[in-house]
């Protein structure tokens, strides 16, 4: 597996332990110990230069926006319109102005599109096609539409690996109306091949709609390349402040789907006898959006496109690569972990079963250490079932964890597995 | 800072080792009933008998953290035999232990815990009248697993509305 961890000639690299220095929670001790963060996926902490951009924002600019004549109502517009083409460049939108939709988070943005384009479009009987390893938000508000208007789920499986069992993927999609998938598991770590299932999903005439909550932060995005409709994702799990997410959508999409919420922002006229909706994206954004989190966002995509995510992306490999051998020299069949065994194929996040010790009881030994990893169902009960488990332990990297914070955990783990033994 | 020796006593670690009336009873005539903790996904199955006013058996399935699989032990031997008035007082002071106080809690299983830490001043609870399992009295220093030591006591307590119903 050696040659996995050797970054190719060419790809850029990344010191992990100095990028920490810029991320103030991380200097934090935990009963005595220096933290260790390895619960990324749920939340990522913020770099310095987040938290003073939207501490300089509010300090100096902070007015409402779309309203004010005045100087900083201006610059507060401009700089939160800013953030809006920022974030639409990191994910290579063709029109970053109007393809992107601030929302609260990727689950407020899924749900847009189940509401808006979902109402529009799907009927008794349109089937809806998800895959076995989505996330909470992407089935329930499948379910509630189900619910409301008749519509028809049917499922990708997965298998032993996690990895999509593609076989029938045409006989699947046939008549489908909508593909909804994730483009990374945020329990296996699987990463979907996207491109290759957009393209069958629009041969069949359905829509794609991508979560990518785990991808956008730790890998190169194109939403071009991709080729998917809409694309949904949240700040807070990459280095940016909770309160916000982004719905990408194509434009000729977005540009005939009725509003979500109702009110300020989202209307061009209201009349006692109705109203017109603005422009997108603002037809989706009713009332005061996130704007210091926008400004917060941006700053941290600012940060991501300095570090560079080819060198994310291969930093995480690398990592990923270190902890499996890790895990597997430490414990070897004492521990499974679930998705593919190679660290191409998937990002860095790692569930796994420690025995038989319970994911709580890990994660509270663990927490003994200073190690913050999650334990529970990671809102992904179907795919829970599909693994025969109620709960698994968590550990999950971004560009500031490095190969001591996995000596740490294997420590913490070993001292889990005596303690229950 | 609680450490976690408050957690792990070695009566609970001996009780999550070896779980005692690990089952279920044929049921019926015994009431069933699944209480789940939505914040990990566990469950757990409590299968009761009452005869005359008497909790003649009990048994417990389903899987959990050592906290709520040893909670669940010691609750099914503390009361196997007791009359279902004792069961129910032993309900409330365990949940006194564990700072939840009734008035403030929605009655079932799988209920919310969460306002543990809101919770009034602690009554006076009689810690003595629990025997073993004052060994959990640790687990209300970690909030968050509060709910897994509740967890078979709500589902007791609905068993025994259940059964009451019958
Ligand atoms: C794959 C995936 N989708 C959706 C979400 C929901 O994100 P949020 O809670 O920020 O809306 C998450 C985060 O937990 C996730 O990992």
């Amino acid at each position: 597996m050696a040659e996995l961890n050797t970054p190719a000639a060419g790809v850029p690299v990344l010191d992990a332990a100095t990028l920490a220095k810029d991320f103030p929670l991380l200097s934090r001790e935990i009963h005595g110990r220096p933290i260790t963060y390895l619960d990324s996926a749920a939340s990522s902490q913020r770099p310095t230069a987040v938290l003073d951009a939207m501490r300089e924002y509010d300090e100096t600019t902070h007015a409402n926006v779309h309203r004010g004549v005045y100087t900083i109502a201006e610059e507060a517009t401009r700089r939160f319109e800013a953030a809006r083409t920022s974030v639409g460049r990191f994910i290579g939108a063709p029109d970053p102005g109007r393809e992107v939709v601030f929302t609260k988070n990727a689950t407020e943005a899924l749900n847009l599109v189940a509401h808006t384009w979902g109402r529009t479009h799907l009927g008794q009987g349109d089937v809806v096609v998800l895959t076995e390893m989505e996330h909470h938000a992407n089935i329930v508000p499948w379910h509630m539409l189900a619910a409301e208007v008749g519509i028809v789920l049917r499922w990708i499986p997965i298998d032993d690996t996690g990895r999509l069992v593609l076989d029938d993927l045409d006989g699947i999609l046939d008549g489908a109306k909508l593909l909804g998938l994730t483009c990374m598991s945020n329990v296996l770590g699987t990463l979907n091949p996207v491109a290759d299932l957009a393209e069958a999903a629009h041969r069949a005439g359905a829509v794609v709609l991508a979560d990518a909550c785990q991808s956008v932060p730790h890998l190169p995005t194109d939403v071009t390349e991709l080729g998917v409709d809409f694309l949904a994702f949240s700040a807070h799990k990459m280095l940016g402040p909770t309160g916000i997410g982004v719905l990408w959508g194509r434009e000729e999409l977005l540009a005939e789907m009725p509003p979500f919420l109702g009110g300020g922002e989202m209307i061009l006229d209201v009349r006692k006898d109705g109203f017109t909706p603005n422009d997108i994206p603002w037809r989706f954004e009713a009332g005061t959006p996130p704007i210091t989190e926008a400004i917060g966002l941006g700053a941290a995509v600012d940060y991501l496109e300095a570090v560079g995510m080819d060198a994310v992306r291969a930093h995480e490999i690398a990592l990923t690569a270190y902890a499996l051998e890790a895990l597997d020299a430490r414990f070897g069949d004492g521990i499974r972990i679930f998705g593919p065994a190679e660290p191409e194929a998937r990002g860095g996040v790692l569930s796994f079963a420690l025995g038989d010790v319970h994911p709580h009881d890990i994660s509270q030994i663990l927490d003994e250490y200073g190690v913050c990893v999650r334990a529970g169902h990671h809102c992904a009960k179907p795919l829970m079932r599909r693994l025969g488990v109620n709960a698994t332990a968590r550990a999950s990297f971004a560009l500031y964890n490095d190969e001591h914070d996995v000596d740490t955990l294997v420590v913490a783990l070993d001292a889990a597995r005596k303690f229950f033994a | 800072m609680p450490g976690l020796e408050d957690l792990y006593r070695e009566i609970i670690l001996d009780h999550y080792r070896s779980p005692r009336n690990r089952g279920e009873l044929e049921s019926p005539p015994a009431v069933r009933v699944e209480g789940f903790n939505p914040l990990c996904g566990d469950e757990i199955v409590v299968t009761l008998d009452v005869v005359d006013g008497v909790v003649a058996d009990i048994k417990i399935a389903g899987t959990g953290c050592s906290i709520s699989q040893s909670s669940a032990s010691l609750m099914s031997a503390a009361v196997k035999g007791k009359s279902v008035e004792e069961a129910r007082a032993l309900i409330a002071t365990f949940k006194g232990m564990m700072s939840i106080h009734e008035a403030t809690l929605p009655s079932g299983a799988g209920t919310g815990d969460g306002a543990a830490s809101e919770a009034p001043e602690p009554q006076a609870i009689d810690i003595d009248a629990l025997g073993e399992l004052a060994a959990l009295q640790g687990v209300v220093k970690f909030p968050v697993r509060i709910k897994c030591a509740t967890l078979s006591w709500n589902t007791l307590a609905q068993c025994l509305d259940e059964s009451a119903a019958v």
